[in-house]
């Protein structure tokens, strides 16, 4: 497990993507970065910003409205010794490129008897607020979970934005990058030089004692805001981000759990089958049938994402909600507590204003 | 040609395509008007300027007949009749929208009306018009498809996939791509080798046929053809008319200054602006009065969806299974 450094400059989440892709582009010719948008002059959302200038067309390029095959076309260049990274704007585009990431990307070093390899970063970001509605919002990271050969990681802060990107870019494997785009305006402290948060390492982002609380992606920063939220009422919660999804630190979250014997898993998506169920899961089969663990998830309501205000806002976990929770497993025989609703806001999420 | 418009005098056509194209001009420079309120919390894609292939297009169509439409849908949608408080109600995320506030601004629906969703995953609305097309020619039905997209949706595989079932089964369906010339931000020369899509869609076995004069009586023409041939058994037909977005690709404003595009390029459509051209050709005071009642009619839809409620909370859960 690793911890929180203070060093580096204050850089914005979206800003220490772009500081990767130009280090590791300048570092090694074989990176390459392509995608619909990443030339044009919104560079999504600034996180392609200058690469073209920097690196030319024949390293950052658009391409037709094709993700499916753009996917296999990134896997053969990977396999053929380059380092493709490919740029999605939304996660829910990833079902096009399902087929080629899961039968072959996946498969490949393996089906191959070790012959090939597919060192291929996908980035996609996670839409929430402004009306995203059904297909622009989705999270999609359990599905690929499930599948052997592919890594996930869900970077929720700007740290971890660098970290985890030049980890991926670096990896033999495919890659996918969960990003999301609430996170793309938060700030942290981030190295200048180059370096990598390798995968399967959990950090603790807020100690405590009480509870144990996993959250994932954007349900980080709301978590740690829950966290603020119960120590009011003197609950000691300890909040932390698993990073990597796939592989996955079980002992760093099972000696946490060990420890509060509460488990709370918040995920910026659906619950049946998906990282919640698989990470409390893990954690229990590792524990043993004597830990006494109590367990609980919270994620999004099971139904399609409603871009009616009033419908998204009870779609959504929030401070307020994972705060409740905690709240329940901790004082179970306490009546329901709810935070004030104008306490659980969280600026950034407040701030999000449209077109798209 | 639609029976029900069969026998019209030039007059009665001119007057009745006026009002489908100001309509739907005049709705979406209120949406664009209203944008800024913050009032309609969903991503809106305009059509400003592209109006006149959606009017075109259903003024031959009947009742029963359908369209399929994309995200940037508001055209099509009025043109086809949907119901206009509704659309608005949708964009406002409340509870008497088309899609109750499911949907929001990108997934416009009006089956009454015979418009059968939009997608906002570029090209996935193309194989299911060719299902309804399906249905129809197994039912009997004589009911007609219309699939509207953008030239960038030519470039997913599933739209290759379509033309070749559809023309393959002789499908009831008219393809009818809006080439704005943009995917977003990205131009064609960027994503085409060769911009020759009709002569890509003619090897299938379908029809195929670019309309590059911008003029929405040569669309309503090639399209009453096309589908004339298709009620008599003829199967799919494409049609790409050439036409250009005048907003920004999503949101209410003008986006010349962006550096991806020269308001040079909007000179000749503006100059040629078909809402303009079919004002020209109707009396002053009777097309004053059509505005007029234009005016009203938007107004009170505006007013319909302020004053209808939210969806309470509660009903977060209906709607997942039927
Ligand atoms: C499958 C898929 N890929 C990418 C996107 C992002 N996107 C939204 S609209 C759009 C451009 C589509 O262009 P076109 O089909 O020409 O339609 P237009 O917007 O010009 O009307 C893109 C790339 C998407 N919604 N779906
Ligand atoms: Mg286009």
């Amino acid at each position: 497990m690793s911890t929180s450094t203070a060093e580096g400059r204050l850089l914005r989440y979206v800003d220490a993507l772009q500081e990767a892709f130009a280090q590791e582009m300048a570092r090694d010719e074989s990176v390459f970065l392509f995608g619909l948008d990443v030339d044009d002059h919104k560079s999504i959302q600034g996180s392609t910003r200058g690469l073209l200038q920097e690196f030319g067309p024949e390293r950052v390029f658009t391409t037709p409205l094709s993700e499916d095959a753009m996917t296999g076309m990134a896997i053969g260049a990977a396999m053929a010794g380059m380092r493709p990274i490919h740029v999605h704007i939304r996660m829910d585009f990833l079902l096009l490129c399902m087929n080629q990431l899961v039968n072959i990307a996946a498969k490949a070093h393996s089906m191959y008897g070790g012959s090939v390899k597919v060192p291929l970063v996908v980035r996609s970001m996670v839409g929430k607020s402004w009306g995203q509605g059904a297909q622009h919002s989705q999270a999609l990271h359990s599905l690929f979970m499930h599948i052997p050969g592919l890594k996930i990681v869900a970077p929720s802060n700007a740290h971890d934005a660098k970290g985890c990107m030049i980890a991926a870019i670096r990896d033999d494997n495919p890659v996918l990058v969960m990003e999301h785009r609430l996170l793309y305006g938060t700030e942290a402290y981030v190295p200048e030089a180059p370096f990598e948060v390798r995968p399967g390492r959990a950090r603790v982002v807020g100690p405590g004692d009480d509870i144990t609380v996993v959250a994932i992606s954007n349900m980080v920063p709301e978590c740690l805001r829950a966290r603020d939220l119960v120590a009011e009422v003197g609950i000691s919660a300890e909040v932390i981000d698993p990073v990597w999804l796939q592989p996955l630190d079980i002992d760093s979250l099972l000696a946490s759990a060990r420890r509060t014997r509460r488990l709370l898993v918040a995920d910026n998506a659906w619950l049946p089958c998906g990282a919640s169920a698989e990470i409390i899961a893990a954690v229990l089969e590792r524990a043993g049938p004597d830990a006494g663990i109590m367990v609980r998830r919270i994620g999004f309501a099971p139904v399609t994402c409603p871009p009616s205000p009033p419908l998204e806002a009870a779609f959504y976990p929030n401070p307020g909600t994972v705060a409740s929770a905690i709240h329940a497993m901790v004082r179970p025989a306490a009546p329901a507590w709810q935070p004030d609703p104008e306490r659980t806001r969280l600026s950034y999420q407040s701030s999000f204003c449209g077109p798209f | 040609m639609n029976p029900e418009n069969r026998g019209d005098s030039d007059t009665q056509t001119i007057v009745r395509l006026y009002r489908r194209m100001r309509l739907i001009r005049h709705l979406e420079e209120e949406i664009a008007r209203v944008y800024p309120t913050d009032k309609i919390k969903s991503p809106i894609h305009l059509s400003i300027g592209q109006e006149f292939i959606a009017v075109g297009v259903c003024d031959v169509l009947t009742a029963k007949d359908r369209v399929s439409i994309t995200y940037r849908g508001h055209a099509a949608y009025v043109a086809k009749g949907g119901d206009l408080r509704a659309l608005v109600a949708e964009m406002y995320g409340k509870r008497t929208g088309c899609a109750k506030g499911r949907g929001g601004s990108m997934h416009l629906i009006d089956m009454d009306a015979g418009v059968i969703g939009a997608s906002a995953v570029v090209g996935t609305n193309i194989p299911v018009a060719v299902g309804f097309a399906l249905a129809a020619k197994r039912q009997r039905s004589g009911q007609v498809t219309v699939c509207f997209l953008g030239d960038g949706a030519t470039e997913e595989g599933c739209f290759a996939e379509s033309l070749n079932f559809a023309a393959l089964h002789k499908l009831p369906i008219l393809f009818v791509c809006e080439n704005n010339g943009y995917a977003i931000h990205e131009p064609l020369s960027k994503r085409w080798a060769t911009d020759r899509l009709v002569e890509r869609v003619a090897t299938y076995g379908i029809p195929a046929d670019r309309i590059s004069d911008g003029s929405l009586t040569t669309v309503r023409a090639r399209a009453a053809e096309a589908i004339t041939a298709m009620r008599a058994g003829a199967g799919p037909a494409f049609l790409e008319v050439l036409c250009y977005r005048w907003q920004e690709h999503v949101g209410p404003n003008r986006d010349y200054d962006q550096g991806y595009r020269s308001a040079d390029e909007l000179a000749p459509w503006k100059a040629d602006d078909q809402v303009a051209r079919l004002a020209d050709r109707i009396e002053p005071a009777l097309r004053a009065r059509i505005d007029a009642e234009i005016r009203v009619q938007v107004a009170e839809a505006f007013t319909f969806a302020e004053a209808s409620p939210f969806p309470e909370p509660e009903e977060l859960y209906e709607h997942v299974y039927s």
